[in-house]
């Protein structure tokens, strides 16, 4: 056990002690304990990355698992600049939520509750990322999955964020189920579970087809597309992307950790990991590029007119993974985590800014009932816009360098990859539309809301915005250890820190090709907020009445395209009625039911028949004593003369 | 000599008279006298059957069987005349309580 162990197991003490000593003991002291364990393991995790920076490879077992024969599974650490700088997002945004908590949960019922599973969600997501083989990467994978129904639905009391809990859950099973398929086919193809192996032995599976329903497929597209399955539930992607909006109704804090740091960041790292299976599939490729341009396109493209602050960031956030898995599918890997890694900072940011102003707000959502925050609360306001301005790709923040990274390597990526940079360019264009849209209808103008909520009004405590300031550094620096070269920078994360981690995908392009790109992408992003501030600063009026004039389109953003009525009819109804009419009328009402109570049922039945033979006369048994005794002479008597 | 199958025919003879009797009648103490009828109808042929194999556990069996009787009609006894100082009857159709 060397020092790396920390890292996960600090959270998972403190999960422990806060979850036994919590309620009787602890109470409303809960934080203490839980902010110094993960501070401990963020301590250790920036130590270790910088021991990874330094050329440190670790790749151990910690404790045997399960062992059966050939088959050998531990828990084991493996830490490689991937994991690397995962555990600093992870660390260091959890950290920061757990601080913000500290203020935001203040006087919750469920303190204590509170901070053991955001303790018990860092551990999960530290398994996940430190994991050395696929069944640890899966017991990660699936316990996140399970903090994450915990803390969606942490209002048990309402019905609203008990049904998201159930949905988050739910959803993420149907790619939960294609992930273990993969597992399960890893295994048998190349007989080992440990990363090391697999990647080993990576090439054997090349070339190998797998007969499915009478076609022949590719092993590697298979087993690729599979995993990529669980990552599309995990990551929110089309089609299973529902969940992640819905999941708005647990905490702000909680949102901000799955959506900045330990969960939906999950699939993204998981196919980063994966790049060498990957890549010898370019069909699996294609499918990750694009769904990730859909999904991007897609989420933007809802964001752009919902009223829900916390709805709309999630949005951006389904629209954000899309962009890292954009990057994933035309093999810019180190591209989309250094994307993942300068996201979780603003979207971080965001949302605990939009927390703080439902804080102030007395809960409110909506930001048509908001505005004119700015005076009022002016740190909330200021770190919103630079998170802001970050997310739209407004050079020199933490946005644009890896937006730009991705677009550029995109762009880079033949024909696929041109389609992608063009959705992607789009996709720029709209998240600084509606990122400046929550900025200006939220923050400027004047205060639509009602008289109480003005006079309640007020800046959060520090606990919230010491938080929201230090994220607002990540925010603008994050992005500062990629600088390209041809701003004069030396791309430090893409061609040092993860050069023996991805493969460094091959530019043709020229210079003059690369000034186009950031250019484009400088100006369509420039161009959103123009669009914004004209729409929604300049003159207010305007958005109603284009709303007006295209009802339809309206109407089919706002009900965010029908998916949901769309999977309530094809999936969730049906599934009712089975349950309903077929399991609950029939399985269970007949055949269940009627084996549990037939049997005493005909067992009564047979004893009803069978007691009249009682009758009481003496003789009558005696009768019966009798004619037995006569039948067995009889017998006996015949077969002995034989 | 008397032949072994005299007594055997005795015996069964004995053991039938016994069975019809608590078959046929319904007075408790003439269904109690049949018993031992039937009794010791097998005690003459365990006593015949012993003096043939010249074997003496024959005759020690009757002699259980006899002290058996005895406590046997004396606890049967017993319980029809309890049974008669509680419901005044004698005749065993009247008597069905165990009716199922």
């Amino acid at each position: 056990m060397s020092k790396y162990t920390l890292i996960p197991l600090l959270p998972l003490i403190g999960f422990v002690i806060t979850i036994l000593f919590g309620k009787q003991f602890l109470k409303y002291k809960t934080h203490y304990v839980s902010i110094l364990a993960v501070f401990g393991s963020f301590v250790m995790s920036v130590i270790t990355f910088f021991e990874v920076a330094g050329g440190a490879r670790i790749n151990e077992d910690v404790l045997a698992w399960i062992f059966s024969g050939a088959f050998k599974v531990s828990f084991g650490l493996m830490i490689d600049p991937l994991t690397a700088i995962m555990l600093i997002v992870v660390t260091s945004v959890s950290l920061l939520v757990h601080i913000y908590s500290v203020g935001y949960m203040h006087g919750d019922t469920g303190y204590y509750r509170f901070f053991s599973y955001l303790n018990l969600f860092t551990f999960s997501m530290l398994m996940l990322v430190t994991a050395n083989n696929l069944l640890q990467l899966y017991f990660g994978w699936e316990a996140v999955g399970l903090c994450s129904y915990f803390l969606i639905g942490y209002y048990i009391n309402k019905k609203s964020a008990a049904d998201a809990g159930k949905k988050a859950f739910i959803v993420n099973r149907f790619g939960d189920f294609g992930f273990a398929l993969g597992v399960i086919m890893v295994f048998l193809y190349i007989g080992s579970i440990n990363y090391a192996d697999i990647f080993a032995n990576i090439n054997t599976l090349q070339g190998k087809t797998i007969a499915i329903l009478g076609y022949d497929c590719q092993l590697v597209t298979v087993i690729s597309l599979l995993l990529f399955c669980g990552a599309v539930g995990k990551s929110a992607q089309i089609p299973l992307h529902v969940w992640l909006a819905d999941a708005m109704e647990g905490p702000t804090p909680v949102s901000a950790l799955i959506h900045a740091a330990t969960m939906v960041t999950a699939g993204v790292f998981m196919v980063a990991r994966f790049n060498p299976l990957f890549d010898l599939s370019p069909v699996a490729m294609g499918v990750v590029a694009i769904t990730g341009a859909t999904t991007s396109l897609f989420a933007a493209t809802i964001a752009l007119v919902q009223n829900d602050i916390k709805r709309i960031i999630a949005y951006s956030t389904v629209s954000q993974l899309g962009y890292m898995f954009l990057a994933c599918g035309v093999g810019a890997y180190g591209a989309g985590v250094f994307h993942l890694f300068t996201h979780a900072y603003f979207k971080a940011l965001l949302f605990l800014c939009a927390g703080s102003v439902m804080h102030a707000m007395a809960g409110e959502l909506d930001i048509q009932k908001m505005g004119g925050l700015r005076k009022f609360m002016p740190v909330t306001f200021a770190t919103f816009f630079i998170a802001s301005i970050s997310i739209a790709g407004i050079p020199p923040l933490a946005g644009f360098f890896s937006k730009d990274e991705i677009l550029w390597l995109a762009y880079n990526g033949g024909p696929v990859g041109k389609l992608v940079w063009v959705m992607g360019t789009i996709v720029a264009g709209l998240t600084a539309f509606y990122s400046f849209r929550i900025v200006y209808l939220a923050f400027f103008g004047k205060f639509r809301g009602s008289h109480e909520q003005q006079h309640h009004l007020h800046e959060s405590p520090k606990s919230m915005t010491v938080p929201l300031m230090i994220l607002a550094v990540g925010a603008i620096c994050a992005g500062w250890i990629g600088i390209p070269e041809l701003l004069g920078g030396n791309n430090w994360i893409g061609q040092t820190f993860f050069h023996d981690v991805f493969k460094h995908p091959h530019i043709t392009a020229s210079h003059a090709e690369e000034w186009m790109v950031i250019g484009v992408s400088v100006i369509v992003a420039l161009g959103g907020i123009f669009v914004s501030t004209y729409f929604y600063f300049w003159n207010p009026e305007l958005p109603k009445k284009v709303g007006a004039q295209y009802p339809g389109i309206y109407k089919v953003l706002w009900n965010k395209y029908y998916v949901d009525e769309f999977y309530d009819l094809v999936i969730v109804r049906p599934t009712f009625w089975i349950a309903n009419k077929i399991l609950v009328g029939f399985t269970d009402a007949k055949i269940i039911e009627g084996i549990v109570n037939g049997v005493p049922k005909l067992i009564g039945m047979f004893g009803d028949k069978l007691r009249k033979l009682q009758t009481g006369y003496v003789q009558h048994y005696a009768i019966s004593m009798a004619i037995g005794l006569f039948v067995i002479l009889a017998i006996v008597l015949i077969s002995g003369l034989k | 000599m008397v032949p072994l199958n005299w007594y055997i025919i005795l015996s069964a003879v004995i053991f039938m008279i016994g069975v019809a009797g608590f078959l046929i009648r319904r007075n408790l103490f003439i269904m109690l006298m049949s018993i031992e009828l039937m009794l010791n109808a097998v005690n003459i042929s365990l006593v015949a059957y012993s003096h043939y194999l010249q074997d003496m556990k024959g005759q020690i069996f009757v002699i259980f069987i006899i002290t058996v009787a005895a406590a046997e009609a004396a606890i049967g006894l017993a319980i029809i005349v309890s049974l008669f100082r509680n419901k005044q009857k004698i005749h065993s159709d009247e008597i069905a309580e165990m009716r199922g």
